[in-house]
């Protein structure tokens, strides 16, 4: 393990932008931090997380998968990818680091897709550990401890000092260009930090939610529940959970005419959108109830029982503060998996 | 004035359900937390008691539910209003959007909700309850012991700063004394970004539409935005996008958006609510009322049912374009 | 299927033969600008087509694997592709990608049993690449049932191709039927499921199902009364389909992906999922 000052922070972040793009949680003009490409001058926000995930590093809202020129009845197709340029996302919170397994086993399975991997390849993730979780936070409760975050290199932070310890080959290479800006120490200051944080989270509102009702298998058990009426009752059929979700990775795949050519490409989609499943033969989600359920139904049960036992929410709590009814997956677990026990 | 509180409203439906002027009502529910409140259809007594909250944290506007909640419900929806979501029920009804006799209003003062995030903004991260003491609001934090008290009016949203109305323009029945309309200071943001250069102007758009995420959560919540089907959403109308192919697209979505609404918005400001970027939406809108009231004189949409907006109302009196440009300056 | 795909990138694919199938369907023949077929693929597989600027959809591939020089997909006129595509003239040169999905067990489930194959309306597009593989291989199945209906005489799809290939060929037995009588028809009249309830099938079959859902439905209710078990059923399912890679999430139905782990599916795996599709 190895430190550094809170003051040398800026020193820091110049080396590692030295080799590659840095980008880190930065505050916006609303005060709320988006992550941005770090220059000097460019402050580390304080805040627990970003309104969007980190999930468009890798799966960037939009982007081009190829290009056509169609001349009469032919057609030319262009790859226009590139190879990714290397980039550290510095400041991912336990919660992100684990959608990042969430979205790989979607995009990594084979057929494996391109354009992820190339930027998964390239990517360098720093996490940070929590130091203040708030009210929304139920990481815990799908087995995420925001002490231990994942990622290539793990930072603790305390308020004099930051703490890294790197995980994986690449989070090595990056702490060795680290190696004069930082200095060997023991983990006694990280282990008092880690039990900080541990006292907050048993504090947390949220902190006895359980998904154990919920996993492989338990389809017939809960897609007709009557509880999914009421839930949905409300939902106003938007993609803002989809979107600041950091695990929903549904995209929709549109062309583009330039005027002098055709760009073929994908977008975030969501499962709450009313065509989303529309065919010109039929609907087979007719009501927003069907399309409601389909989302919880998916990262609670779908999800895990096809990636062994994973669920695919991380209880980053982002739907819970930007739903614009407060409808989100803690009252759906409460009310369905409550229920069902009984 | 004196709060109206949880336990009268929940009197006030209880008696209308026994009664059997209404088969459900249409409220606000309770949530995890003290403040995230979810618009809910009560069928019986017993569940208002459970389920129903009202306090600073109600801001969500119920009229528009009523398009889809009056096509399901048999029988009549008590719904629960504040004096700005007025103005929305009655736009509706101008635009035909329900059955009148389907719905049946109490109208309830406000004093203005609260925003959550300037409750953040004041007393930190963390919040662990929010409860009412007068005109203040009594937080706790997971973080500190001693409660934190705020005024009520230091959180208010931004659109109940700016209230317009504490006038109910629809109601059957009202609970509490009714209001004014007000003189309130809602255009002066407007009138700052007209004061801009078009440089300026546009850089500020720009910033704020970039943020875009495309979730449709301020179309889906607009009480303006009733379509059947909205040609973003309809491969047929040539303009159907989810996320912007280019700058163009991105801006496109909002100030198309703005143009339907024109002479129809209300400026309830439910679209700035729901941002999950923080866009001020609202003052799209507010230009375009803005505009309409200094063009064709003042207006305001939804003050009465079947009124003619003046975008869709000639008379001889009205401006010809070339003065509009004249009056908006080049720049406008 | 490889490994590090290039996928979502298509080939071009030359139509170099339009058929008038019926009314509303037509068969196009597609090999790539070399002349050849564009990819291997397997029995109920099917195959991403687009139109640069119009879209991209998912068809099964109608034409046999043992067709070894072309492509063949029968395409109902239904949407902003399909339009396009029955505008569209011999050598205009479209988009391809595939194969995709899991196709019928032809050599492990299906090998030596009797095959009965039932379908309605363009339902026998996907089943026409099965009836011409088992064919091309007769002697590893046994006897072969088709039983096919449509609106009329005129919708029936590969009509000719039915009458002197399939009829003539022995130990398979084509079944046709029609809705309501026509001018010119003196087979059956009526509609599939009571058909197939007619003709009485013994239940030493595995049947190959697709058309319409409300036929799906009643033809199976009409099996089990004959005795049939839903193990011994195969349909192929269609939902709207964008990445055909098991990844956009359009065609997640339960914990599978239809592109992808479909869309053949055994009646009794259909039993594990929610009814959504």
């Amino acid at each position: 393990m190895r430190k550094c000052s809170l003051e040398s922070i800026d020193r820091v972040f110049a080396a590692i932008n030295a080799d590659a793009s840095l980008y880190l949680p930065v505050d916006g003009d609303d005060g709320k931090a988006v992550y941005t490409k770090w220059e000097d001058g460019v402050k580390w926000s304080g805040a627990l997380n970003t309104v969007r995930s980190p999930k468009s590093f890798f799966f960037p809202q939009m982007e081009d998968l190829v290009q056509f020129r169609t001349e009469g009845k032919t057609i030319e197709v262009i790859d226009p990818r590139k190879e990714s340029e290397d980039f550290v996302v510095f400041g991912v919170r336990a919660c992100d680091a684990k959608s990042f397994e969430v979205l790989d086993r979607v995009f990594l399975v084979d057929p494996v897709d391109s354009y992820y991997a190339s930027r998964r390849e390239h990517g360098v993730i720093v996490t940070v550990a929590c130091t203040r979780p708030v009210e929304t936070c139920f990481c815990k409760t799908f087995g995420i401890d925001p002490a231990e975050p994942a990622g290539d290199v793990s930072v603790w932070k305390t308020d004099s000092e930051l703490f890294w310890q790197s995980n994986t080959e690449k989070g090595e290479k990056l702490l060795e260009k680290l190696a004069d800006l930082t200095e060997e120490c023991t983990d006694e200051a990280v282990a008092a930090q880690k039990e900080k944080i541990n006292s907050v989270m048993s504090r947390l509102p949220l902190a006895d939610l359980k998904a154990d009702a919920f996993g492989a298998g338990k389809t017939m058990k809960f897609f007709d529940a009557p509880e999914w009426d009421e839930l949905s009752e409300s939902c106003i059929a938007c993609g803002t959970c989809t979107y600041v979700c950091p695990t929903c990775q549904c995209y929709d795949i549109k062309d583009f005419n330039t005027g002098n050519g055709v760009i073929r490409f994908r977008c975030w989609d969501s499962c709450m959108y009313s065509e989303f499943t529309k065919m010109s033969a039929g609907q087979p989600r007719l009501t927003q109830k069907e399309r409601f359920r389909q989302r919880f139904m998916h990262k609670l049960v779908y999800y895990p029982e096809k990636n062994g036992g994973l669920f695919s929410c991380v209880g980053c709590g982002r739907c819970l503060s930007r739903c614009p009814i407060s409808m989100n997956i803690v009252k759906v677990m409460k009310t369905i998996g409550g229920k069902a026990d009984e | 004035m004196q709060k109206i509180t949880r336990d009268q409203l929940i009197e006030k439906a209880a008696s209308l359900l026994g009664n059997g002027t209404v088969s459900c009502v249409l409220g606000w529910e309770k949530g995890e937390f003290d403040y995230d409140v979810t618009p809910a259809l009560f069928e019986t007594e017993s569940e208002l008691r459970e389920k129903f909250v009202f306090g600073d944290f109600c801001g969500a506007n119920l009229s528009k539910y009523l398009v889809s909640k009056t096509r399901k419900c048999e029988g009549r929806i008590l719904v629960f209003l504040k004096p700005c979501d007025t103005y929305s029920f009655n736009q509706l009804l101008t635009e035909h959007r329900f059955d009148r006799e389907k719905a049946y209003v109490v109208g309830i003062p406000c004093e203005g909700m609260a925003d959550i995030e300037r409750v953040k903004e004041l007393c930190g991260d963390g919040i662990s309850s929010v409860t009412a003491d007068g005109d203040e609001l009594v937080v706790t934090t997971l973080y500190d012991d001693e409660p934190v008290r705020v005024k009520a009016e230091s959180v208010l949203a931004e659109r109940c700063v700016n209230c317009k109305s504490k006038k109910h323009v629809a109601y059957d029945e009202l609970i509490g004394e009714d209001g004014e309309v007000l003189s309130s200071a809602r255009f002066d943001e407007v009138a700052r970004l007209e004061a801009m250069t078009p440089d300026e102007r546009f850089a500020f758009w720009q910033n704020e539409l970039s943020k875009c995420i495309r979730c449709n959560a301020c179309r889906n919540v607009c009480p303006a935005c009733t379509c059947e089907r909205c040609v973003f959403d309809n491969p047929s109308s040539g303009v159907e996008n989810k996320a912007a192919a280019n700058s163009f697209e991105e801006k496109m979505f909002h100030i198309i958006r703005a143009f339907h609404v024109a002479g129809r918005c209300t400026d309830c400001g439910e679209c700035s609510r729901v941002c999950p970027q923080n866009i001020p939406l609202h003052l799209l809108n507010r230009k375009f009322i803005k505009d309409i009231d200094d063009f064709y004189g003042e207006y305001q949409a939804g003050a009465e049912v079947g009124s003619r907006a003046p975008l869709v109302n000639y008379t001889f009196d009205d401006l010809e374009p070339g003065e509009v440009f004249e009056r908006g300056g080049q720049d406008a | 299927m490889n490994n590090r795909t290039e996928t979502l990138i298509p080939k071009i694919g030359v139509i170099t033969d339009v058929r008038i199938d019926t009314p509303d369907i037509k068969t196009f023949r597609v090999v790539t600008p070399d002349g050849v077929k564009p990819f291997i693929h397997r029995p109920g597989q099917c195959a991403m087509l687009s139109v640069p600027g119009v879209g991209e959809a998912m068809f099964s591939i109608t034409s046999s694997p043992t067709n070894e020089e072309y492509m063949e997909f029968s395409i109902k006129k239904c949407g902003c592709v399909t339009d396009w595509l029955h505008q569209a003239e011999p050598g205009q040169q479209i988009t391809i990608r595939g194969p995709y999905g899991k196709p019928f067990p032809v050599d492990d489930e299906f090998a030596s049993k009797n095959l009965l194959f039932i379908a309605g309306g363009v339902g026998l597009a996907p089943l026409r690449s099965v009836i011409n593989y088992c064919r091309h291989y007769r002697d590893r199945y046994g006897r072969i049932d088709i039983v096919y209906g449509s609106r009329s005489k005129d919708d029936l799809l590969d009509y000719r191709e039915i009458i002197e290939e399939w009829s003539k060929d022995e130990n398979v037995h084509v079944h046709l039927t029609i809705d309501r009588e026509q001018e010119g028809w003196d087979g059956h009249v009526g509609f599939v499921p009571n058909y197939v309830k007619e003709l009485g099938f013994d239940t030493d079959k595995t049947v190959i199902l697709c058309g319409p859902p409300i036929m799906i439905k009643f033809t199976l209710d009409g099996l089990y009364a004959l005795g049939f078990d839903k193990t011994q059923i195969y349909t192929t399912l269609e939902m709207r389909m964008k990445c055909g890679i098991g990844k956009c999430g359009r065609c997640n139905v339960g914990s599978r992906y239809i592109c992808k782990d479909g869309p053949v599916f055994r009646f009794d795996e259909l039993d594990e999922l929610p009814d959504e599709y």
